[in-house]
């Protein structure tokens, strides 16, 4: 694989059956507290995970016992169009406070009808973790880390 | 719903790559190793490993007359892989809370 493949952006879309403004609402807000919580980087289950609704606002998981786990910052807002995220988290899956080393994450919401609304995440930059060297290390071997995501992952793919 | 399946991912929905890459994760190993470790056959492990060299998730260095596999360092594959199946959990979550009912919630 070249280089250039292995930092390509990771892009997901899908569609929801809501205006545009409805899509981007509960995506900031995460009404519902719809973020997927199997994955966390604090010890225990987050009970929320919170974006700060102004550009240079945190990016956190909160635990139940209100210990507050860093992803990363807000960006950009521009309802209800888009979002602008930095994502801290290196390969080890640890958080990494300096944003030179962290990526992007754009998310776009776009109408497609009144009531539905098409939302496009890109996930992009990379290219800064082209030296990271041996960060994977540690996370591979971690019990909660690597393992645990491969361990998941064959249980999904067995099912 | 579309999203990029990314080869790290299919790499490691294998159980034989994913004792590979755990093996290699603790250190570098030769092919020989690799294969003494796992029960299959050593060309077997062989197309495992350039399954996940492809995928960007090991790289290898020639040693005199052996073939040396590690972790790629930058671990970038393994990186998007988590990543690609991360954001598509996520994003089937966001769905189903976005038309929820929503009386509720505002």
């Amino acid at each position: 694989m070249t280089s250039q493949a292995i930092h390509a952006p990771v892009r997901c879309s899908i569609t929801v059956a809501v205006p545009r403004e409805r899509a981007y609402a509960v995506f900031v807000e995460n009404t519902g507290n719809w973020w997927s919580t199997e994955h966390h980087i604090g010890a225990v289950r987050p009970e929320a995970i919170v974006l700060e609704q102004r550009p240079g606002g945190r990016w956190f998981e909160r635990a139940p016992d209100g210990t507050e786990c860093d992803w990363g910052r807000v960006l950009e807002l521009e309802p209800p169009a888009r979002v602008l995220l930095a994502w801290h988290l290196g390969p080890d899956f640890r958080y990494d406070p300096d944003p030179a080393r962290a990526t992007e994450v754009e998310v776009r919401f776009v109408a497609e009808g009144p009531s539905s609304t098409r939302v496009e995440l890109e996930h992009r930059g990379f290219e800064v973790h082209g030296d990271a060297g041996g960060g994977m290390r540690a996370a591979v071997g971690a019990p909660d880390g690597w393992g645990l995501f491969m361990r998941e992952l064959a249980a999904a793919l067995t099912a | 719903m579309t999203t990029n399946v990314s080869d790290g991912l299919t790499a490691l929905a294998d159980p034989t790559r994913r004792a590979l890459f755990e093996r290699l994760a603790e250190r570098p190993r030769s092919v020989g190793e690799l294969a003494a470790g796992v029960p299959v056959s050593r060309p077997a492990v062989s197309q495992h490993l350039r399954v996940l060299k492809d995928a960007g998730l090991v790289r290898d260095r020639r040693e005199g007359t052996r073939r040396i596999y590690g972790l790629d360092p930058d671990g970038i594959g393994a990186m998007r892989a988590y990543l690609d199946r991360f954001w598509t959990s996520a994003l089937a979550a966001f769905k189903d809370a976005a038309e929820a009912d929503t009386q509720e919630d505002r």
